[in-house]
């Protein structure tokens, strides 16, 4: 059976031109770059080859990028390095209640060491009101965290009008990039950020391989200590490979942005079109036009999540859910919860991301596949009786 | 051996792409609903008691595939049971019967038990009624 992929945004597949671009820092070019020998000197060569290509994806100055081990180091990094740096000036952050646990989590921490967390509410879009951010900020805030692009529902926030409020009241602002970096423009000046966050595997390069940059100034204690890699900012010797892939990555996303962005922008349209008109008692989730060009999130009423997910999956078509069967807790989505939808509807979400290697075809399947697989679970589920 | 590329066991797959007695019961003899949209699983079980034998279960599920499964398992277990018999079946015997669950997933398995308890008991409640209204 030929499978049809539309995970995107949990991973996407390594593109074989980066793997032809790593394959060679595996054996031939292996060297440590902190070795004086030709060895080192070729890779940390390299090094700086991607930090200038990721450097120029978002309008950064190359000494301004870190190298990470991907999105969540890239978070944490950022959230832990301000609140440490910083705790004489205060002990105050701002986020949003529909960040990744990558932002969530080290905010639950830092309140646990004392620190003070605003999670700002969301509209009924997934959208953060900039004004909510300027009454939030004290005297004693010093971190402003809100994401680029929604990983579950696919908002694309008001960065740069937050990015202005931050910079007014001389507070840093983070923003967790994630989804955006490679697939929407990104530029740090534009966007008014001080620290960004990415990851290359969601961008066709390798999975353990991230960034952040880090605007000149900015004041942050490292997470990790160690050897004087990354001018002190993050040790361990450097992922050649993957550092070289995540370049490579940035070096295709940066040469076809715009057309692929407005190819999966239509591919999604007709995805969503195609589910209101097929699927009655069914919704879109997140923001109609401030979207991610590849996301596609409906909540399907009176069935769940994870059934869908499995049958959709035995009939080839791999899409996730923000139902939580998995986790222990139980709770669905904590992105849904807070644009407002029942546990109902948010345990009833099925999210489509599109990506490089598909084509309309594909789209056409999930439209003809997935009514009657609702049909069947509606057939069996207690709720839709009562409708 | 588990297959390590499926999140459920080969049976559990089975009884989730063919659920047995899936649907509604005209007058059942006992019902028993459990569960609710915060947790992510309903299920409603319907059983027909003749002679003390249970003679048929239906059940519909508001659920993940675990859910969907245990139900269905739950019901083929039931039929031709005896009260006291049904009455011994346990979550653990469900799950062992599909061929495992998840360890996420084994608050499933207690959902059926307990669907089923819930049923058996508003039939007895009915019948000790009734008793009542005959003596």
């Amino acid at each position: 059976m030929t499978r049809i992929y539309l995970d995107y945004a949990a991973t996407t597949p390594t593109d074989p031109e980066v793997v032809k671009a790593m394959l060679p820092y595996f054996n031939e070019t292996f060297g440590n770059p902190s070795s004086i020998y030709s060895y080192g000197q070729e890779t940390k060569g390299a090094i700086a080859e991607a930090r200038s290509k990721v450097a120029g994806l978002i309008n950064a100055r190359d000494e301004e990028i870190v190298f990470t081990s991907g999105g969540s180091e890239a978070d944490n990094s950022a959230i832990k390095g301000v609140a440490f740096a910083n705790k004489s000036k205060g002990d105050h952050i701002i986020t949003s209640s529909i960040e990744h646990h990558a932002v969530i989590e080290p905010c639950k921490f830092l309140e646990r060491q004392g620190y003070k967390v605003t999670y700002l509410p969301v509209d009924e879009y997934g959208l953060v009101d900039p004004d909510s951010v300027r009454k939030a900020i004290t005297d004693n805030t010093i971190l402003i965290s809100i994401m680029h692009g929604n990983n579950e529902i696919g908002t694309i926030e008001p960065i740069a009008e937050i990015g202005k409020i931050a910079r007014d009241a001389g507070v840093y602002f983070h923003t967790d990039a994630v989804q955006t970096v490679g697939h929407i423009p990104t530029d740090v000046n534009e966007l008014g950020v001080d620290l960004l966050s990415m990851s290359a595997h969601k961008l066709y390069g390798p999975k353990g391989v991230g960034a952040l940059y880090i605007r000149k100034g900015t004041k942050l204690f490292p997470l990790i200590h160690g050897g004087d890699q990354e001018k002190g900012r993050r040790a361990s010797t450097e992922n050649v490979p993957g550092i070289v892939g995540l370049g490579k990555a940035v070096e295709l996303a940066q040469q076809g942005m715009t057309e692929e962005a407005e190819r999966l922008s239509f591919l999604r349209d007709k995805l969503i079109t195609g589910l209101q008109e097929r699927i009655d008692h069914s919704r879109l989730n997140g923001h109609p036009v401030n979207r991610l060009p590849n996301n596609v999130n409906v909540s399907i009423e009176y069935i769940e999540g994870e059934s869908m997910v499995l049958n959709l999956d035995l009939e080839g078509i791999c899409c996730s859910t923000g139902s939580a069967c998995t986790s222990s807790s139980l709770e669905p989505s904590h992105v849904l919860l807070a644009i407002h939808l029942s546990h109902e509807l948010a345990h009833g979400s099925l999210r489509f991301t599109l990506g490089k290697w598909n084509t309309e075809e594909d789209i056409e399947t999930v439209l003809n596949t997935l009514p009657g697989i609702i049909n069947r679970l509606r057939a069996m589920s207690p709720l839709a009786k009562k409708s | 051996m588990p297959d390590p590329t499926s999140l459920y066991s080969e049976k559990v797959m089975e009884h989730f792409s063919n659920p047995r007695n899936v649907g509604d019961m005209e007058n059942p003899d006992g019902t028993g609903h459990v569960g609710n949209p915060v947790c992510g699983d309903i299920m409603e079980l319907y059983i027909k008691v003749d002679n003390n034998t249970i003679t048929d279960a239906k059940f519909k599920t508001f659920g993940c595939g675990a859910a969907i499964a245990t139900s269905s398992m739950v019901t083929e277990m039931v039929i031709g049971k005896t009260i006291e018999e049904a009455l011994e079946i346990s979550n653990r015997a469900v799950a062992e019967a599909l061929g495992g669950l998840p360890p996420v997933k084994m608050h499933c398995s207690v959902l059926a038990e307990e669907a089923l308890k819930l049923a058996i008991d508003d039939y007895l409640a009915k019948r000790d009624k009734e008793d009542g209204e005959n003596e």
